[in-house]
């Protein structure tokens, strides 16, 4: 049997019900691989081994009596979502020793299917980046190589994946940080449709925007964490309930289907000058197999895809800089104390955030700000319909999207210090779905002549993650790249 | 698209934050850097279009205005950097 960490999730599943192992081996290898990578990774913020330990040993305890899908198997929970009494810092210092007295409903819909939080992962601060880098608590490393970041902002889940540290963990997208990391690590990564994920227990960045998301190391292991977690709460007004065909069984009876027929279409404003040949190379050979497939592949025009950009870059940080004046210093959190409450409000929030959160914060005040508010939210918002549109448009022609995923592999730590927009940049190619809020799933494609793995993006219209996870499937079944893994 | 420092001191006064005086000048840099950028919006013609403010295509469906039990006031508490008698406490709002 191959070490513990090795498994899959579906691995780890079918494991323990059939009694080849037990959960606290599980966890126990899990929190033993962790100790030993995180001084060189640092994927996480918080390690909950006594609580994961206790609850492994509940586990096994109680045995396999009612069959939870996710029964005794660890996982990973992005700093960003509450988990009651763990610390939710939200990679901020402005949170620091903050414990939250409830569970975001997505994570405790796997908890009540019998996962085991074993951590919080780092994150750029308040999820604002491309990189993990403006994580108050330090950078987060990618295993394929130590001196280039993870992606982000979800980029310590993205690692704990890609380095074998857990089966499965849970981040967030708003303009690409599940896309983009799960493609600069290796690791099959989904952003579902907007509202089909309660955002409730989610630290709000982006309202209209936010999604959770997932990673895993196949289709398989992802299309069972999102079916779980999926769904309409009372607790979310932007949550949605839609009827879906169990992604994971139908995974399971697609074995040996094709995609003959599918029709996919492929953007020609997504292979654009000044990206990288290789990750052009490896996009195309990869839609060239799901040709050989059988699926019917065309040319197609999203023709706004370049506003995009400028568009979230308004919106997104106009919707933060109201979330984020929640945070004061008046109920949780560090305060920094003066004499009146107009001090403490200036103080804590300009001492207490970090750089580019402030930049995001002061950007999205001005956009929202009197007789700016047209020029820029209001034209931003109207531009966003033009985006959402395309998509529109394209779902009319094609039944999928295949695009690459970033410009670029993942780049060296400090790449960007210093020039926020050419950090932006780096999200070209996930911001567009973000704005339509159709669910688009990001997976190993091959390697550039580095070593780094290359991903690619699929994209479908509102509701359609099943077809991800199917062409996903299909793909993996006749390829290797989601197998491979770093040497560390 | 250019930025005074004192629209940077008053965006900084709308949004609560004390900057310091290379803090200024660093992010009006980069902000004016940002705003060059999303100009580029202004290049569409948006005339006929509607806004669009999310990423849902789902009506929301209202709920019924019902009290329910929520956290307990011990537990909205247990984070306050101060608290006392049941309340956050702040210092003066007025002077």
């Amino acid at each position: 049997m191959p070490s513990f960490t090795e498994l899959s999730l579906i691995e780890m599943q079918t494991g323990l019900r059939e009694g080849r192992f037990s959960s606290h081996e599980l966890v126990e290898a899990a929190l033993e691989r962790i100790a030993a990578l995180e001084p060189s990774l640092h994927a996480f913020l918080h390690i909950a081994a006594d609580s994961a330990l206790k609850q492994a040993d509940e586990a096994d305890h109680k045995g396999m009596a009612g069959p939870l899908p996710l029964h005794g198997i660890p996982i990973a929970i992005k700093d960003v979502l509450t988990v009651d009494s763990m610390p939710a810092t939200a990679g901020s210092k402005i949170l620091e020793g903050f414990r939250p007295p409830y569970t975001a409903t997505a994570v405790k819909r796997l908890q009540d299917a019998g996962a085991i939080v074993i951590g919080k992962t780092n994150t750029d601060e308040f999820a604002m980046g491309s990189s993990t880098e403006h994580s108050a608590y330090g950078v987060t490393h990618n295993p394929w190589d130590p001196s280039r970041v993870p992606g982000g902002s979800s980029g310590g889940s993205a690692v704990a994946v890609a380095a074998r540290l857990v089966p499965a963990a849970l981040g967030t997208d708003t303009g690409g940080s599940v896309r983009q990391p799960a493609s600069f690590c290796g690791v099959t990564g989904l952003k579902p449709t907007y509202g089909r994920v309660s955002r409730y227990g989610l630290i709000a960045f982006g309202s209209s925007l936010d999604c959770i998301g997932a990673f895993g190391r196949s289709s398989e292991d992802v299309a069972l964490i999102f079916e779980i977690m999926a769904g309409w709460d009372a607790l979310d007004a932007t949550s949605v309930e839609k009827p879906m065909v169990s992604p994971s069984t139908s995974l399971h009876s697609a074995q040996g289907e094709s995609i003959r027929g599918m029709r996919i279409g492929v953007p020609q404003e997504y292979f654009i000058e000044g990206m990288q040949a290789e990750v052009q190379t490896r996009t195309r050979a990869a839609i060239a197999q799901l040709e050989d497939l059988g699926a019917e592949v065309s040319e197609i025009s999203l023709p706004h895809t370049e506003y995009a950009l400028p568009v979230y870059y308004i919106l997104a940080p106009a919707e933060a800089s109201a979330n984020l004046a929640r945070f004061d210093g008046v109920r949780y959190g560090p305060r920094a104390e003066a004499d009146s409450l107009r001090e403490v409000f200036f103080k804590t929030r300009g001492q207490k955030f970090g750089p580019e959160v402030t930049r995001r914060i002061m950007l999205g005040t001005y956009a929202l700000s009197a007789g700016y508010y047209d020029a820029y939210y209001g034209q931003a918002q109207k531009a966003r319909t033009l985006i959402k549109q395309d998509f529109e448009n394209a779902f009319e022609q094609v039944d999928l999207i295949a695009c690459p995923a970033t410009p670029t592999t993942a780049f060296e730590i400090g790449a960007h210090k210093g020039d926020p927009l050419a950090m932006y940049l780096e999200d070209v190619f996930t911001l567009p779905a973000s704005l339509a809020g159709v669910p688009g799933i990001s997976f190993p494609v091959g390697f550039d002549n580095q070593g780094l793995p290359i991903g690619m993006q699929l994209l479908a219209p509102h509701f359609g993650e099943d077809l991800l996870f199917k062409v996903t499937h299909i793909y993996q079944q006749v390829t290797d790249w989601h197998k491979r893994k770093p040497e560390i | 698209m250019p930025l005074s420092l004192e629209e940077v001191e008053h965006i900084a006064q709308l949004a609560r934050l004390e900057l310091t005086d290379q803090q200024k000048t660093r992010y009006r840099e980069q902000l004016e850097a940002i705003l060059d950028h999303v100009a580029k919006l202004q290049e569409l013609d948006t005339e006929d279009v509607a806004p669009t403010a999310s990423g849902s295509v789902v009506e929301m469906p209202l709920r019924p205005d019902e009290p329910r039990p929520g956290l307990s006031q011990d537990e909205l508490l247990k984070n306050a950097p101060k608290q006392e008698g049941g309340q956050f406490k702040i210092p003066p709002v007025f002077d």
